[in-house]
């Protein structure tokens, strides 16, 4: 549990920690919370040369409402997105997420962007991402670039962000019928499946619908089939009953682990797009 | 006659809160990490990735021409200097050695050491040493190894039995010779017989602080000090001494504060060995401290017990015999206290009933994973794990309510003092009362009205219930090698304040604190002028260590018995002091006087003042107020106890939660309720941890997949309902206390009455047993496949 040894430097702005990115080439990683990269040091499985600390850069932590959007930026701690009052009264599924990731120690360190950025297959804030179709705000050397959630996670530990790219902070519509739940992995309390669900409804309609699920393959992922089942439809239990029976159908890998094979995980993702579905309708 | 009213309350058996706990929640404690000596250097371990294979070439080279290394040790050298580790059980065992030569058997067992300047560069040195292995097939299954396949581990042990069957029970001689008549007549006469195969799961201990050792080798002096997270600083002393050639005199083997052991602390691991002979070799104190990876692998584990239990009874629910073929995997090596841990499964096989025949077998079985060795309960959870499940299953079978099937097979008091067939002997026992408490504190039948509520609203709620005894305050010499006394010392200094020393080694139990309240109590003093020193063996002249629920009831009395010796010589001198006679003499309130006379007598300070300058001294005296006791139990104590739980069950996902946990356990005589819960929470919590969520994995090439907290979990107190306690009390007439220990009978209980209440709450699906962990796929499967 001894990393190897590293050069510590702390950026006081985005454009000095790009900067520093590009001066460091492949040896430089950044360090926010620590809570992902920091355990990967301790086992050597990651042996980053230089640490660029971005955790104290002014003005990238904090919540907002603008524009009728929510911008939640990059530094922001897990507790203070599920503390936060804004959240739990325009987009609640946001900060209940927040609330699901690890123990207290966790939340009180661990960053969204850090958690976007690495990318974990269990991770807990990208199925909700998804879920609230988040823009993902990117700062580079040329400047600011915009990703939709559904376009960032693309593989195993693999988004969507250049080596001298970081993230700013996420933008998204509030949408208050939206719930997540997840089955717990009891030592790491990372999700074994989990699901974030949006309901966006209409005189009792679902208009349109937007799933994202964490925990079942390489990497979070819209359910399409769910969602396109859900739109139109009136919302019901029953209707929530129908679309949750087909989540994860036709996902072709599925990931097993000693705490849970394939088919169980498998079995789990409708129980938990039901239960995911069913807070969202709870909250419409 | 006037009386007075005490000032002082009494403090035995009062909710005293623990004088230890200040220091250690503030940071103001100091732990072996924490403690530094000059020109010091740092060990790190190169470790086996591989779990069986032959060592072909170990390159160390890039290490020892790092900046800042030391030294570097092969096996072969360490071999040089630490001669192979002794055990403390009377079994044939293979040579271990402290450091692999040619052969490695576990993945984690150490094949080089480096000596650097700090640990970061013993570390970086550590990965730099380049070992070749030819590998050969890892012995992982445990009834496969049995067979010698895939591979035999240690040469002279055929098919990896460690220790081969030890018949015990019903009709064995002293020889081992087996008279089957009884057990076979019993299983003849069997209306039900039940028949489970059973396993207890390997777990890992995880104390909060993990291992570490600094030895300190003095050559100007030739002596050794040796600080070290231990539970047994003597036994400690007793081992570096004979390894490095040192008389026990030349060396003082310290445990400072230790943060958790949980058993796997009794063990003296290579770790000491090595940095005790290294530092004796360069002549520099030498640390080493155990990372979170390494603990994972390098300490002891606990539990890995198989069991075939058959349980032979009537219809009406009277227990004719019992048969267990126990079979244990103990890993790689036998460490100290190994090959006896499943012994004592053995010996609680008989629980808390009368069964007229039993016979227990024992094969303990070498396996390339890291060695088993005590864990809390060290045994005796996975005897009544065994029993109290099928006494469930028998239950279940019959249709009766498990507490009468109970109430039917218990040893009644009038039994007491109770031979077992295992060769125990229960001092004090009323097992129906303890169980009635527990039935009456847990609303049985309401319970069970609540369940049946539940269920049929579809819920998958279940309940269950357990009763245990357990084996406690080791123990007679006879029991240990060691020898099973404990020792203390008590000196009233020159300003009457108290100093008293313990052999026990507290890593938790809150001993400060209870032999506080007991020795202000005995003295009439303020618990405030009471100072307990223990874990250093150049303070505490004797001792065998804290383990097996033995520092109240063993170390306790020895300590009651040194201030009792202290006392009969400070009457004497207020005796001379007062004109009075010794035996009308009171102490009280921190003054000693005449019964009846407070006001006459002399404070507590002035007496003692008075034993220091003795002017004129009381003929027949010696200056000075300082003894010395030890105390050897003339039995074990057997405390037990009834748990009962009840527990949810998700039909979705299979996950599982508990509801409630109602405890009734019976320690004898309390001396502070308040620690006895705070043990038994302890003891719970890791009982559920093994019920409910602990099991350590390896996977089939050996390699320890639950090798962090990412994947191996322990329970937290989000996991757990609050918790019901209650005690019925039965004195043992072993210790004049009357107190039997309490540290480990959390983890007995708990096991088999979740496990029960898992059972019932998925009895719509037929399913008689479930082996722990209750893992929610495992559950799910009940539910959506049917089988278990």
């Amino acid at each position: 549990m001894i990393s190897t040894a590293f050069e510590y430097q702390r950026a006081n702005s985005l454009d000095e920690a790009i900067k520093k990115l590009q001066e460091t080439g492949g040896r430089g990683k950044l360090l926010a919370g620590g809570h992902s990269l920091v355990p990967l040091m301790k086992l050597r499985m990651s042996e980053p040369g230089i640490l660029i600390d971005i955790a104290r850069i002014p003005g990238l932590a904090g919540i907002r409402e603008k524009d009728g959007k929510i911008e939640i930026f990059a530094a922001t701690v897990h507790h203070d997105v599920a503390s936060s009052a804004l959240l739990a009264e325009k987009c609640p599924v946001v900060a209940e997420t927040a609330g699901e990731i690890g123990d207290p120690q966790v939340r009180n360190r661990g960053t969204l962007g850090g958690s976007l950025a690495h990318s974990d297959p269990s991770a807990d804030y990208p199925a909700v991402m998804l879920a609230v179709d988040a823009e993902i705000h990117l700062k580079g050397p040329k400047g600011w670039r915009i990703v939709k959630a559904s376009d960032f996670f693309q593989d195993l530990f693999t988004v969507d962000l250049a080596a001298d790219e970081i993230i700013g902070g996420v933008q998204f519509a509030a949408v208050k019928s939206a719930g997540y739940a997840k089955l717990h992995q009891r030592a790491s309390g990372y999700a074994i499946v989990g699901v974030a669900a949006a309901l966006d409804v209409k005189g009792g309609v679902i208009t349109s619908a937007r799933l994202g699920l964490t925990g079942a393959g390489s990497h979070a992922t819209r359910m399409t089939n769910v969602e396109k089942a859900l739109a139109g439809q009136p919302l019901s239990a029953k209707t929530i009953e129908a679309a949750a029976k087909i989540a994860g159908e036709g996902i072709k890998h599925v990931n097993a682990d000693i705490h849970a094979s394939e088919e169980y995980r498998r079995a789990m993702i409708p129980v938990f797009t039901k239960r995911a579905l069913e807070k969202a309708m709870a909250r419409s | 006659m006037a009386t007075t009213t005490p000032v002082l309350p009494k403090l035995v058996g009062q909710r005293v809160k623990r004088r230890e706990d200040p220091r250690l929640i503030q940071g103001l404690a100091s732990y072996v990490d924490d403690i530094k000596v000059a020109g010091m250097q740092y060990l790190a371990f190169k470790r086996s990735d591989v779990a069986h294979g032959r060592i072909t070439r170990i390159d160390t080279t890039a290490a020892a021409a790092m900046d800042g290394v030391e030294a570097v040790f092969t096996g072969a050298q360490i071999a040089e200097i630490v001669p192979p580790m002794p055990i403390g059980t009377p079994f044939p065992s293979p040579a271990h050695h402290a450091v692999a030569v040619d052969v490695v058997r576990y993945a984690g067992e150490p094949v080089a050491v480096v000596v650097a300047r700090d640990r970061y560069v013993a570390r970086d040195a550590a990965d730099a040493i380049v070992v070749s292995y030819e590998r050969l097939p890892a012995v992982v299954d445990l009834e496969q190894a049995m067979t010698g396949k895939p591979a035999v581990i240690h040469k002279d042990f055929a098919n990896n039995l460690a220790v081969a069957l030890v018949p015990g029970g019903t009709g064995v001689g002293a020889d081992y010779s087996v008279d089957d008549t009884a057990i076979n007549k019993a299983f003849a006469a069997a209306e039900v017989v039940i028949s489970q195969r059973m396993v207890n799961q390997r777990l890992a201990p995880t104390a909060i602080e993990g291992r570490g050792v600094l030895a300190h080798y003095e050559p100007g002096r030739g002596t050794m000090t040796i600080w070290s997270s231990t539970q047994n600083p003597h036994i400690l002393r007793t081992m570096i001494a004979a390894m490095n050639g040192l008389g026990q005199d030349q060396v003082r083997a310290i445990a400072p504060e230790v943060g958790g052991g949980f058993g796997a602390k009794i063990n003296i691991y290579g770790e000491e060995y090595v940095a005790a002979a290294i530092s004796k070799k360069l002549g520099v104190p030498i640390k080493w401290v155990e990372d979170r990876s390494e603990a994972f692998v390098a300490t002891t584990h606990g539990r890995d017990i198989l069991g075939y239990i058959d349980l032979a009874a009537k219809r009406d629910g009277t227990v004719l015999g019992l048969k267990l073929r126990l079979i244990a995997d103990i890993g790689a090596y036998n460490m100290l206290l190994t090959a006896a841990i499943p012994t004592l499964t053995m010996l609680m096989a008989n629980a808390t009933y009368n069964i007229p025949a039993i016979r227990v077998t024992l094969t303990e079985v070498f396996t390339n994973k890291t060695p088993t060795d005590a864990y809390r309960g060290a045994g005796r959870p996975e005897a009544t794990y065994f029993v109290e499940r099928a006494m469930d299953m028998l239950a279940r079978e019959l249709n009766m309510d498990p507490a009468d099937l109970r109430r039917k097979n218990f040893i009644q008091p009038y039994q007491f003092p109770f031979a077992t067939q295992m060769g125990a002997v229960y001092d004090s026992g009323d097992y129906e009362k303890c169980m009635d408490l527990a039935l009456k504190n847990a609303k049985w039948k309401e319970l069970k009205a609540e369940r049946d509520a539940a269920k049929a609203k579809g819920r998958l709620v279940g309940i269950g219930m357990a009763m245990y005894v357990e084996v406690c305050g080791l123990g007679p010499s006879s029991s240990l090698p060691t020898g099973g006394w404990e020792h203390s010392g008590v000196t009233i200094e020159r300003d009457g304040r108290i100093t008293a020393t313990t052999g026990a080694s507290p890593h938790g139990q809150g001993n400060e604190t209870t032999f506080g309240q007991m020795l202000a109590d005995q003295f009439g003093v303020p618990l405030e002028h009471v100072t307990i020193l223990h874990g250093d063996t150049s303070i505490v002249k004797q001792g065998i260590g804290t383990f097996g629920s033995r520092s109240q009831a063993v170390g306790g009395t020895a300590l009651h018995l040194a201030g009792g010796k202290v006392k009969a010589k400070m009457a004497k001198f207020a005796a001379a002091l007062l004109e009075a006679n010794e035996d009308d003499l009171v102490f009280e309130n921190g003054r000693v006087f005449v019964k009846g006379a407070p006001a006459s007598g002399k404070s507590f300070a002035e007496v003692a003042a008075y034993a220091y300058v003795p002017v004129p001294l009381p003929p027949g005296l010696e200056p000075g107020l300082s003894d010395e006791a030890f105390f050897e139990p003339a039995n074990n104590t057997y405390p037990f106890g009834c748990h009962i739980s009840m527990l949810e069950i998700d039909r979705e996902t299979g996950e599982p939660k508990l509801l409630k946990l109602i405890a009734v356990d019976d320690a004898g005589n309390l001396i502070n309720p308040l620690i006895v819960e705070g043990q038994i929470h302890g003891g719970l919590a890791q009982g559920i941890g093994q019920a409910m969520i602990e099991e350590v994995v390896y996977n089939s090439d050996g390699q320890l997949v639950t090798g962090s907290f990412m994947d191996y979990a322990i329970p937290r107190a989000i996991d757990f309902p609050r918790f019901e306690l209650d005690f019925t009390c039965t004195p043992t007439p072993v210790n004049p206390l009357g107190a039997k220990g309490v540290g480990e009978a959390g983890t007995l209980g708990s096991t088999p009455c979740i496990v029960a209440a898992a059972v019932d709450a998925l009895s719509e699906f037929g399913v008689k047993h479930i082996d722990m962990m209750l893992r929610p796929e495992k559950l799910w499967r009940i539910i959506h496949g049917g089988k278990s």
